[in-house]
């Protein structure tokens, strides 16, 4: 059967370029491989390649000529011990195929240097591209009971975070032979926050791996090795040096379960303190909260109580999927009630209401909560009952319990320590704009770090950061007293 | 010269075998190559001709708007992939980047699976939601396709890390260029794999240009094997083009990686017929530099050459072969051609387990 040769595209952008030079006659037999002819844009040039063997029976573009749009037959190859008369006449009938505008072109494609124009292309018949509801407003509104995850008359034990995210992992371990953790100082020296504490000596080296300091290499080596089905739980010494590895976070864990079809999912967690410690300066400062938080495919838990702490991390270990946990240095020695369970776990996605109240909704996770809680006390004292909401898990975001509770008060201000533009707060009034809009008396207010990089002195860094004040002010703003 | 990382007692048993080369040339089929039998020289020409046809069937396609975005073809340097995965037992992984038709080809992947995925239709074997740098499969021990330069090398490490953790006397063999090799991550990954001693060969394919950019003008050290030195990962260089020395380097690379004796590097001299990706000007290189690799040292045509001298197959043999990949590769590309794009409920699937 004749082949037709067709003029091709350099990129998907190409709609034309020049037939510089035939480089076979015809007559001429060709091999897969053999160059035919070289092609030309303004921006590059090409050879065409023979695809198939057989005879060039007719040159249909001559040498030289300008403007050969992309699928035109440019010559005719005859199959071996064609007929090749017959072949050249039986090509005269139109070989393109029917054509349709392509999606234009990726930015990466212009960052090539190409032109952006849409290329020609035979598309499937799908015709449907209406795009299917991003599921981000709520349609199905469920309660969830936070309150419910502690089993009523369960006895509770005084625990620090640290010794809370400890149990979680060590308990972890015990059950699943799959579990291990990596990071910096981890073993030996029994974790740079202590955070580690005793694991090396109840797991052993295998289980408890001390790195180089080496953040984008062994993240990289966890995700690799999770990618294999093992559950490693990664630990940055803070989530700032993260940065280095961040790459692998995203590119790797958070993306490669959607690239791959569904096939090969990363269950790892990377977990280190996160934010502000106290006068450790801008570059061991940055909340990274809203930054995971920004990409599909991650889960982001930000705990507050110790509690939370050790039941999420035990959700967090088991979870297939990728997951940023985020700690906090200044909480990690502070004590709260933790349930004495077996296996006491928290899931993920859920926020909490630890404060009711009716009168204003403060929603706030991590290390916000302390600002949140001391300034709902104050604002007790002033009459208005604040209802505070810890979301726990930033990625999915709980939105129901924030709406539900916005629904109720009609005001609503958030609070962390991040930078206030693209931040936790700004994703949140967002969401209330569009599930709650009719329902709100006042705007949202923000309360978040300044925009500025963290500073060292002392009075500057208080500055920089959220206080009681501030929030106690946005409530009574929201509330207009 | 060509193995200059190579200490004293690391040594393989086949270091007598080590092909040589010059910097920046690769030479052709060295005198003292190892020797395949009938069999393995049809084997590695099937496999060899089969990725060829199908990156040829690959740019013809994306010369007609079937494919879009980028592609990479692996034309020129299948005598690495196939050479290294005759040297493998079942269950040695591959990594790689996004260079990898080839790859998946090797691994034994379905032509027609990568194909559809190269056109972004539902029967690609990522569903069409991958792209040419994104395809994987966990059945063949194939863990991507990864579209960040040198990525791969710190998970391939991690890949070498679980075999070592599951005591599986498994190798990853991790794949990566001579432009990835100027990654920070290669280095930090060589240093933990040495450490701990990890499984895993890195096999760097210096095919010479990293996109436009010429080894030389990129690399202070552009002996590849060398760059474990300072960690004392032995390396050494191989032809690239002979699939011969890429499987009896690979032999010698795998068992010392198996043994337990850590990691391995072979730098792979070869060299890419068509540009970085299909929309490359190609104006980095001389056409003659082109012509005279595909004519002097071309892997497929060294085989082909032995199957006719050595083994008296005759041409009407090598056209039964030729005929039989072709049909594989006009159904790949037939079935991609036809096949669906993805439903668009997939656009929200597969986001998290």
């Amino acid at each position: 059967m004749a082949i037709d040769i067709l003029m091709p595209a350099l990129s998907p952008t190409m709609e034309q370029g020049k037939l510089a030079k035939w480089l076979k006659k015809e007559g001429d037999q060709v091999k897969p491989g053999d160059v035919l002819a070289e092609i030309e844009t303004d921006k590059a040039t090409m050879e065409v390649e023979a695809i198939d063997e057989g005879v060039l029976v007719k040159i249909l573009v001559s040498d030289g000529t300008d403007n050969v749009a992309v699928n035109t037959p440019i010559a005719i190859l005859a199959g071996e011990g064609e007929d090749v008369s017959a072949a050249a006449s039986s090509a005269k009938a139109p070989a393109a195929p029917a054509q349709e505008a392509q999606p234009a072109p990726t930015p990466d494609m212009q960052a090539e240097g190409l032109a952006d124009r849409p290329a020609p292309s035979e598309r499937p018949q799908q015709t449907d591209l209406s795009t299917p509801a991003a599921p981000s407003v709520i349609t199905n509104r469920t309660s969830y009971n936070a309150m419910a995850e502690i089993p009523e008359g369960t006895e509770l034990v005084n625990m620090t975070v640290r010794e809370a995210l400890r149990d979680a992992m060590a308990e972890e371990m015990r059950k699943d032979s799959s579990v291990f953790v990596m990071g910096e100082e981890v073993a030996e020296y029994q974790g740079a926050y202590k955070v580690t504490q005793g694991l090396l000596q109840e797991f052993g080296a295998k289980r408890v791996i001390d790195t180089p300091i080496t953040e984008h290499g062994f993240a990289g080596v966890g995700v690799g090795a999770a990618f294999t089905g093992l559950r490693p739980i990664v630990e940055f010494m803070t989530f700032n040096f993260a940065m280095q590895a961040i790459d692998q976070i995203i590119n790797s864990a958070a993306k490669t379960l959607y690239m791959s079809g569904g096939q090969l999912g990363a269950p790892i967690v990377f977990r280190g303190p996160n934010g502000a410690a106290a006068r450790v300066g801008a570059q061991h400062s940055h909340d990274y909260a809203a930054w995971y938080s920004n990409v599909p495919g991650l889960k982001v838990i930000a705990p507050y109580t110790a509690s939370d702490a050790k039941g999420l991390l035990k959700s967090a270990i088991r979870d297939p999927n990728p997951i940023v946990f985020l700690e906090n240095e200044i909480l990690y020695g502070q004590s709260f009630p933790v349930p004495k369970l077996d296996d006491f776990t928290v899931p993920i996605g859920k926020a909490r209401i630890h404060r009711e109240g009716k009168d204003v909704t403060i929603v706030s996770f991590s290390i916000g909560m302390t600002y949140a809680l001391k300034a709902a006390q104050e604002l007790e004292k002033e009459g208005i009952d604040a209802e505070v909401i810890d979301l726990r898990t930033i990625r999915p975001m709980d939105t129901e319990t924030i709406v539900a509770s916005v629904m109720k008060t009609g005001r609503c201000i958030t609070v962390e320590e991040g930078f206030p533009q693209s931040g936790v707060g700004a994703e949140i009034a967002m969401r209330i704009m569009e599930n709650a809009f009719d329902y709100l008396d006042a705007p949202v207010i923000r309360i978040t770090g300044k925009d500025v990089p963290m500073p060292y002195a002392a009075n500057l860094e208080k500055l920089a950061l959220p206080n009681v004040a501030e929030v106690v002010q946005a409530a009574k703003a929201v509330c207009y007293r | 010269m060509a193995v200059a990382a190579r200490k004293a007692g690391r040594a393989g048993a086949g270091a007598a075998n080590k092909t040589t080369s010059t910097k920046g040339s690769t030479r052709g089929a060295a005198p003292n190559s190892p020797q395949f039998d009938k069999n393995q020289d049809l084997s590695a020409y099937n496999e060899m001709l089969l990725i060829r046809r199908f990156e040829e069937k690959s740019g013809q396609m994306y010369g007609m708007g079937l494919i879009g975005g980028f592609c990479h073809l692996y034309i020129g340097q299948e005598a690495v992939v196939v050479g290294m995965q005759m040297a493998t037992k079942e269950g040695d992984q591959v990594i790689t980047g996004y260079r990898d038709h080839g790859h998946m080809l090797a691994c034994g992947m379905d032509a027609k699976g990568v194909m559809a995925e190269l056109t972004g239709r539902r029967g690609g074997l990522s569903k069409g939601k991958g792209g040419s740098m994104h395809m994987f499969s966990k059945e063949k021990h194939f863990y991507g396709g990864h579209g960040i330069v040198g990525a791969q090398v710190s998970l391939g490490t991690g890949i070498a890390f679980a075999n070592q953790y599951r005591e599986n006397g498994n190798v990853c063999l991790t794949y990566f260029g001579d432009g990835a090799a100027n990654q920070g991550q290669v280095y930090e990954s060589f240093n933990m794999a040495q450490l701990w001693k990890l499984p895993v060969v890195y096999v760097i394919e210096n095919n010479r240009y990293a996109m436009g950019t010429a080894v030389s003008r990129a690399s202070a050290q552009t002996d590849f094997s060398k760059r474990g030195v300072s960690f004392g990962i032995p390396g050494e260089q191989v032809d690239g083009m002979d699939i011969r020395a890429v499987y009896a380097a690979g032999q010698r690379a795998i068992e010392h990686a198996r043994s337990g004796k850590g990691p391995y590097i072979l730098e792979m001299q070869t060299y890419r017929y068509r540009g970085h990706s299909m929309s490359d000007p190609a104006k980095y290189r001389t056409k003659d530099e082109v012509t005279r690799m595909r004519e002097e040292h071309d892997p497929i045509e060294q085989v082909r050459r032995r199957l006719l001298e050595s083994w008296k197959l005759s041409e009407d043999e090598l056209k039964a072969i030729d005929s039989r990949v072709r049909e594989i590769v006009n159904e790949a590309a037939e079935f991609a051609t036809h096949d669906p794009e993805p439903d668009p409920s997939e656009l929200y699937t597969d986001i998290l387990l």
